[in-house]
């Protein structure tokens, strides 16, 4: 049976209360414990920065050149927090309420309520590292809306709130490394957990400029490896994006929760052929201002331009009035993929809607005519003046569209279509981020705690940032008081020695093949295995047939993949094959995850599971529980069950109507 | 927008690791499209070498939008190719056309020690952070966010400054190999700000004092780090970090 060791008591004291009962750890005696990090975005950077500030020995490893790289840094939109600087009827249940609706009721109660608590400290923590958020002309902190919220509480740097917020985590931890107290490996990899008596003790790591095999001890392992959704090839996740951490956890014992959670964010840069590497977001703050819409007549040729007011089928205005462009990713999603299926889609491949700016501009114009007392203005020039406020709030998003796409969205608008882009899913963890091996914990992205079956825009860096800097410091510490007799373990012990030679093996295998196809070949074909049966619209029929093409892709894989160059050397096709190994792993559990959950909800869209209307439809009797899977050998898991109970949020159809 | 296909001669560093000499490859590219990013060009190539049994061409990237500031390729003589304000992932193969010779080398500086091929290792830039690039608060230690109003023009600049994505541009552009952009960068948004007033003096010293310890070279003002820089980070930060040195250097008490 699961434990998710929640605490016991109301709902809002749980946390005060964990925090006023957890054991500590006295300073003398954290200078002797050593935690390994495995990650360096958000979650991991803070987690790194504050367990050094409190003086454990820190070990944090990177795959990038550098910690500042790690992908939280494209993060565009904001932060949530529930502060209510703007009095519009925010607070800490309402960021709980809303959070648990938007994960349509397939998160756990307590854990969001904790984030929701700590959101407020987080934009303290930020604005006192020098994080520049956006501000207004008094000097205090500016919000926006974001989807699935009638509030504004998202704090933003521009489109580039990640990338702040992990430069200020990135500071905090150079910072702990100048003090010594943080020991920082970059360019390099996971490549297995070391477990001792039943608890996980160190890592195998490879130099991935050497091609070195490291052994590393660590009296705690903190998996902060971020998602999975590479495993659709196509994602907007960093090229080097990777579940190979969580996945060697997974094999040592870790259980691994609700797979099949993956979020497809609404809008993307459309794919424009084979050749594409990589899919570009395109922030949900763009639907505070853009309205999205298709012709209201199917298969139309015309221009967007040449399209009249009254053809045009502002669906999600439409479908959702309440709601309108800012409902949740999963439904702003699917609908677009309705319009598009139906033959509405736009653009050459039709499979794009157009997110549109003109309204925004014009209204933003008018206000600027009345801000500076113009009088008679033209429409050229309130055009004029709206497209310079357009440009100040979302200027280098438009940019980098102008930049993909060679098109002006100031002038036409945008051509977007849903793409891959977070996943729910990951390392099942307890209350504590304790997985289900003593000593292993995931925070951030890599664990599935907080989003359920759906995340909320702007709350996956409130997550990363919750974890690291809140959460992690005095759930770890109670772990490591019962800790501080055991000293450092030799990395020559037969554990060590065991799975480092285990490691060497599988890379040696992947190099001895010497087949005929690339890495990308096969990685291409799981993604698009993937996208058909396990994407946006799943059905029994579809997840049989793509777990038998998974299995026979990797027997393919195992036995023609072909890797040049050599083991001992800097080795970016290596490194790329030892992760396509694991996706395929990973993809098979994630179609038998869909296939066992027989409803729709969130992100997850049995075609067998819905409304009338078409929107998902839940069966909370059969499957309000998270599901964890124990790996039992080569493509067997074990079901376990963590039953979800509501006490605060009673589970309704999700309206955003 | 008009699409094409383009044949495109190649001429790109290889060198096998730090130890090796290195040369000029020639290689050929065909039937790109002017769709593709510069990296996925790359790609094309790659898998081509591949499948000849060749090495492919090692070449750092990562988050292919701009941000992550991993990529790294000098183009044709320029810091991430011939677009202004434009990263390597994000030069689109229309800038270019059918027939044309494209030059491709890494970071050019003794302080980026080629690591293999177009790979390079910028760890000094992590370093000279360290020095002091950084407010020191310790997680749990803040007042409320809105007790400390920012002037929003001040605000503004120190998110400019910011925006800086550490890829090293600035250096290879520079014939001195100098890191002053990058360093003035971070420097000039936490003096702009007032969380970064204490630890002001010693951070301009600090961090400046690294860059010369590692290798870096000196600015002589001819800008073409600012030119060059894919976020667009103005000269004036290092002005100010002259400022700020200057000032540090005559007042403080160390």
């Amino acid at each position: 049976m699961l434990n998710a060791k929640i605490p016991a008591g109301p709902l809002n004291s749980k946390w005060e209360d964990y925090k006023g009962h957890c054991k500590l750890v006295n300073p003398a005696n954290k200078r002797n414990l050593e935690v390994i990090i495995i990650g360096t975005g958000l979650a991991g950077a803070s987690a790194a920065a504050s367990l050094g500030e409190l003086g454990y020995k820190v070990k944090a490893f990177c795959f990038q050149d550098s910690p500042r790289r790690a992908h939280s840094i494209a993060a565009q939109g904001g932060i949530n927090a529930a502060k209510n600087y703007q009095n519009d009827g925010d607070s800490v249940f309402r960021l709980f309420y809303d959070t648990v609706k938007g994960g349509d009721y397939r998160a756990r109660e307590a854990n969001v309520h904790r984030l929701a608590e700590v959101s407020g400290n987080i934009i303290d923590q930020c604005v006192a590292q020098g994080v520049p958020f956006a501000r207004e002309y008094g000097g205090l902190l500016s919000n926006r809306s974001f989807g699935g919220t009638q509030v504004q509480r998202t704090f933003y740097a521009a489109g580039q709130t990640g990338q702040q917020l992990l430069l200020g985590a990135y500071s905090a931890l150079e910072r702990q490394v100048a003090l010594g107290n943080v020991k920082m490996y970059n360019r390099h990899e996971m490549l297995d957990i070391v477990k001792i008596d039943g608890k996980a003790r160190g890592i195998i790591a490879r130099n991935l400029v050497t091609g070195e095999l490291e052994r590393h001890f660590g009296h705690a392992v903190l998996i902060c490896s971020g998602g999975y959704g590479n495993v659709f090839y196509l994602s907007t996740n960093a090229m080097g994006s990777n579940v190979t951490a969580a996945w060697k956890a997974t094999k040592n014992g870790a259980y691994f929760a609700n797979p099949c959670f993956t979020q497809i964010h609404p809008t993307c840069i459309p794919v424009s052929g084979d050749h594409q590497s990589k899919l570009t977001l395109m922030s949900e703050s763009l639907r505070n201002d853009g309205r999205i819409w298709v012709p209201k007549k199917q298969n139309d040729t015309r221009k967007a331009s040449e399209i009249p007011e009254e053809e045009r089928d502002y669906y999600l205005e439409r479908r959702y009035p309440a709601f309108g462009n800012l409902v949740p990713r999963d439904v702003a999603s699917r609908a677009a993929k309705e319009r598009c299926d139906a033959g509405y889609g736009v653009g050459t491949s039709k499979q794009a809607v157009y997110l549109d700016f003109a309204a925004a501009i014009e209204r933003y114009g008018n206000i600027e005519v009345g801000k500076r007392q113009i009088t008679n203005a033209s429409k050229e020039e309130i055009i004029k003046l709206g497209k310079e406020v357009v440009a100040e709030k979302y200027g280098n998003l438009f940019d980098m569209y102008a930049k993909i796409t060679g098109e002006n969205p100031y002038e036409l608008p945008m051509r977007i279509y849903p793409a891959v882009h977070y996943t729910m899913g990951g390392l099942w963890v307890d209350y504590e981020l304790g997985t289900t091996v003593p000593g292993l914990y995931s925070l951030g992205e890599a664990n599935f705690s907080d989003h359920g079956a759906n995340r909320l825009g702007a709350s996956a860096l409130m997550q990363g940032l919750a974890d690291g800097y809140f959460v992690i410091p005095y759930t770890v510490g109670n772990y490591l008081a019962d800790e501080i007799r055991t000293k450092a373990i030799p990395t020559d012990h037969p554990a060590f020695v065991e799975a480092e030679n285990k490691v060497r093996d599988t890379i040696n295998k992947l190099m001895s093949i010497k087949g005929s196809k690339s890495v990308d070949f096969f990685h291409k074909k799981l993604g698009k295995i993937m996208w058909d049966k396990c994407g946006m619209a799943r059905n029994e029929q579809g997840l049989k047939e793509a777990i038998e093409e998974i299995k026979a892709l990797r027997a393919e894989f195992w036995r023609d993949v072909r890797i040049p160059g050599e083991a001992n050397e800097f080795n970016p096709e290596l490194e790329k094959a030892g992760r396509v190994a694991d996706f395929l792993e990973l993809g098979e559990l994630m179609c038998i995850d869909a296939l066992n959950r027989r409803e729709s909800c969130g992100g997850h869209f049995r075609e067998e599971s819905q409304t009338d209307e078409g929107e998902a439809q839940r069966d909370d009797e059969n499957f309000s529980y998270v599901a964890a899977w124990e790996y039992k050998g080569d493509g067997q898991y074990e079901l376990h069950k963590e039953p979800l109970e509501f006490v605060e949020c009673k589970p309704t159809q999700r309206s955003y109507k | 927008m008009e699409h094409y296909n383009m044949n495109l001669t190649l001429k790109v560093w290889r060198q096998k690791n730090k130890d090796d000499q290195g040369r000029f490859e020639t290689l050929q590219a065909k039937n790109i499209s002017s769709e593709m990013s510069f990296l996925e060009m790359f790609d094309v190539v790659n898998e081509e070498l591949i499948n000849e049994g060749k090495e492919p061409i090692a070449f750092d990237h990562d988050c292919r939008e701009g941000i992550c500031g991993m990529c790294s390729m000098h183009i044709n003589g320029r810091a991430h190719g011939p677009w202004n304000g434009t990263t390597t992932c994000q030069l689109h193969m229309r800038a270019f056309k059918d027939g044309d010779t494209i030059t491709v080398e890494p970071w050019r500086a003794g302080a980026f020690p080629v690591i293999k091929d177009l790979t390079v290792d910028r760890s000094a830039f992590d370093r000279i952070i360290e020095a002091g690039g950084y407010i020191s608060v310790n997680t749990g230690n803040a007042q409320d966010a809105n007790c400390l109003p920012v002037d929003k023009n001040k605000a503004d600049l120190a998110f400019a400054a910011a925006a800086c994505i550490g890829c090293g541009a600035c250096v290879a552009a520079c014939k001195n190999s100098s890191a002053m952009l990058f360093v003035s960068a971070k420097v000039s948004q936490l003096a702009l700000l007032p969380q970064g007033q204490p630890e002001r003096q010693t951070r301009a010293l600090n961090m400046v004092a690294q860059m010369d310890k590692e290798g870096f070279g000196s600015c002589t003002n001819t800008g073409a780090c600012e030119a060059e820089c894919p976020k667009e980070i103005s000269l004036t930060n290092i002005a100010r970090l002259n400022r700020e040195f200057i000032a540090a250097g005559f007042s403080s008490e160390k």
